[in-house]
């Protein structure tokens, strides 16, 4: 079983079920479809991405952070009237990173995975812009305030949704 | 080479994995229909997560009849009694209306002008949204089972709300208005002129290519022209919000939707529109004082063997007659062919001059007018020979379709 070190500390890896890393996407993909038809502010929330990192971050394994990524944002392309892969590139380059990141870095705390999340959270909306504009042509608007404060939002749901994904978590 | 790809391996899947994304990415662009190329996968998508979504959406409105209907009853009386003075006000309202609804058929139907006609409408509840800023569309539980095809108008009440997209067996996807690939004819209601109703990825909508030397003002309706040949003209799309100089000597209209799109919980899809030549009513129109009168109060009830005299044509002298009991036939007032005496006729009997407009099937294109099929409008409305128990307006006068209460 493969131990990183860090910085002379062991960094533990984890590991989910296969109900855990099925349901628990799916329910986020479920939850991102349905609240914002009755609480409409909650669009600027990207579950799909926080469940991205938290896989990433916790397995610290980059085939899997980036297969989990792909996964998960062509499901989200899915449920969207545009091109499939727009979501799933972007998720794709975030689980890589998230998951590289999580083999150097103890990002266990409150703290940590707060900047993370704000962190990746630009990462995927630049680079979905990036493909959405370059590759499919759509005319989107990058706003960094509306981006900034997405991020920051989506940077404060993570620490407790983290928190409670950890109940999933099993050694590895 | 081998070492070289051991070495870097994650860097290698990375780079397999977003080019094959990019590959499909470059496919679906390439490929005008889309949708069909990606069908499959967004019909899988869909399918897993909208079963949860309509048990959710199910169990909700379960429980809020529950309360509503059983439990939550109070100030329904006074409701009841607000809402009757409301429709007799609005029963003259019409009258009037439809005095000039009658002219301007007749004109048309002398220009030769069609008319469309909302012939079959589908109630839908929605159950699910995109969940992305990027994409503003929302999913309803109906789909090409209950007739549904893709690009067919979908409406609230209220106005416009878009149209379908992807249509499976049970689930549709509707574009809403607000998204930036959304594209309506509209036309202002006072200046008349046309443009093209768009989204910005902002989520706002606006009337595109009027020109800058056009008046518009803030405040001004934005209807439905009927030039894209999916939503029936006439349908309120929002309200002309504030008008800008924009680029290219065309002037940036920012409209606010007629219907609340972050709200959105049934909406009607208009599976079947018709267009014909208006029909010019041959009776006379019925006027406002005439449905006063029919408020009048009511002679005593009469035999049922004088209320078929009347129908074989003896010619009756008062107005409100009451019908037999378990008949309850209600009186309506029309021009007799011959003297000024109004006569009572029974709305069981059949009507020799009932126009092709204003039959139970056929709605104009007004805000929240909807119209049922044939199949469900006979339900409604049996045939002449049962006795009707609510007041009928003279088949002159019906309006162009009977209101379905979704």
């Amino acid at each position: 079983m493969p131990i990183t070190y860090t910085s002379k500390e062991q960094v533990e890896v984890y590991r989910f079920s296969a109900a855990a890393a099925i349901l628990i996407p799916l329910i986020a993909l479920f939850l991102q479809a349905f609240i914002p038809l009755r609480l409409h502010f909650f669009s600027i929330f990207d579950l799909p991405l926080l469940v991205v990192i938290f896989f990433a971050v916790a397995r610290r394994s980059q085939v899997s952070g980036m297969l989990t990524g792909a996964v998960i944002g062509l499901l989200q392309d899915s449920l969207t009237h545009q091109p499939i892969g727009i979501y799933g590139i972007a998720k794709t380059v975030v689980g890589h990173g998230a998951s590289s990141l999580g083999v150097k870095l103890d990002v266990e705390n409150a703290g940590s995975r707060f900047l993370v999340t704000l962190f990746f959270y630009v990462v995927h909306e630049v680079v979905y812009f990036a493909v959405a504009r370059g590759l499919v042509g759509l005319t989107l608007q990058w706003s960094w305030p509306h981006e900034l404060g997405s991020a920051l939002a989506n940077a404060i749901v993570a620490v407790p949704l983290f928190a409670l994904l950890d109940k999933f978590k099993q050694r590895a | 080479m081998e070492s070289v790809l051991g070495r870097y391996r994650n860097l290698t899947i990375l780079v397999g994995i977003l080019f094959l994304q990019v590959l499909g990415l470059a496919v679906q662009v390439k490929r005008s229909s889309e949708n069909e190329s990606t069908r499959l996968i967004r019909i899988w998508a869909v399918n897993t997560i909208t079963p949860f979504e309509k048990g959710i959406v199910w169990a909700q409105h379960s429980s809020s009849n529950l309360w509503h209907n059983y439990f939550y009853l109070r100030g329904v009386r006074q409701e009841n009694r607000d809402l009757k003075q409301k429709i007799q006000q609005m029963e003259i309202e019409r009258a009037r209306l439809s005095e000039d609804a009658n002219q301007a058929r007749r004109l048309q139907a002398l220009l030769g002008f069609k008319e469309q006609f909302i012939a079959q409408t589908v109630a839908a509840q929605v159950i699910g949204s995109s969940g992305s800023e990027q994409s503003r569309s929302v999913y309803i539980d109906k789909g090409s089972n209950a007739g549904l095809k893709s690009d067919m108008a979908v409406i609230t009440g209220d106005g416009v709300v878009g149209k379908t997209l992807l249509v499976s067996r049970s689930v549709s996807q509707v574009l809403l208005i607000d998204d930036q690939t959304s594209g309506v004819g509209a036309i202002l209601e006072k200046s008349r002129l046309q443009g093209i109703l768009r989204g910005t990825p902002a989520g706002e909508i606006v009337l595109e290519k009027v020109m800058s030397d056009e008046p518009v003002q803030p405040g001004e309706k934005v209807l439905t022209s009927g030039g894209d040949r999916i939503f029936p003209k006439g349908l309120p799309v929002g309200t002309v919000t504030r008008v800008s100089p924009g680029s290219e000597l065309f002037l940036n209209i920012r409209v606010k939707p007629a219907a609340d799109l972050s709200r959105l919980e049934e909406v009607l899809v208009i599976t079947q529109q018709e267009e014909e030549e208006p029909v010019a009513s041959e009776t006379e129109p019925l006027r406002a004082a005439d449905i006063l009168a029919e408020r009048l109060p009511a002679v005593p009830a009469k035999p049922a063997a004088d209320v078929s005299k009347q129908a074989t044509g003896t010619p009756a002298a008062t107005t409100g007659a009451k019908p037999a009991p378990g008949a309850s036939i209600s009186p309506q007032v029309t021009k007799p062919a011959e003297g000024n005496v109004p006569k009572v006729v029974n709305t069981a009997a059949p009507k020799p001059n009932t126009p092709a407009t204003g039959t139970s099937q056929k709605a104009a294109a007004a805000p929240g007018k909807t119209s049922r099929n044939s199949a469900n409008a006979a339900a409604d409305n049996p045939p002449s020979t049962t006795p009707q128990s609510q007041p009928q307006p003279p088949a002159s006068q019906a309006p162009p379709a009977q209101d379905t209460p979704h």
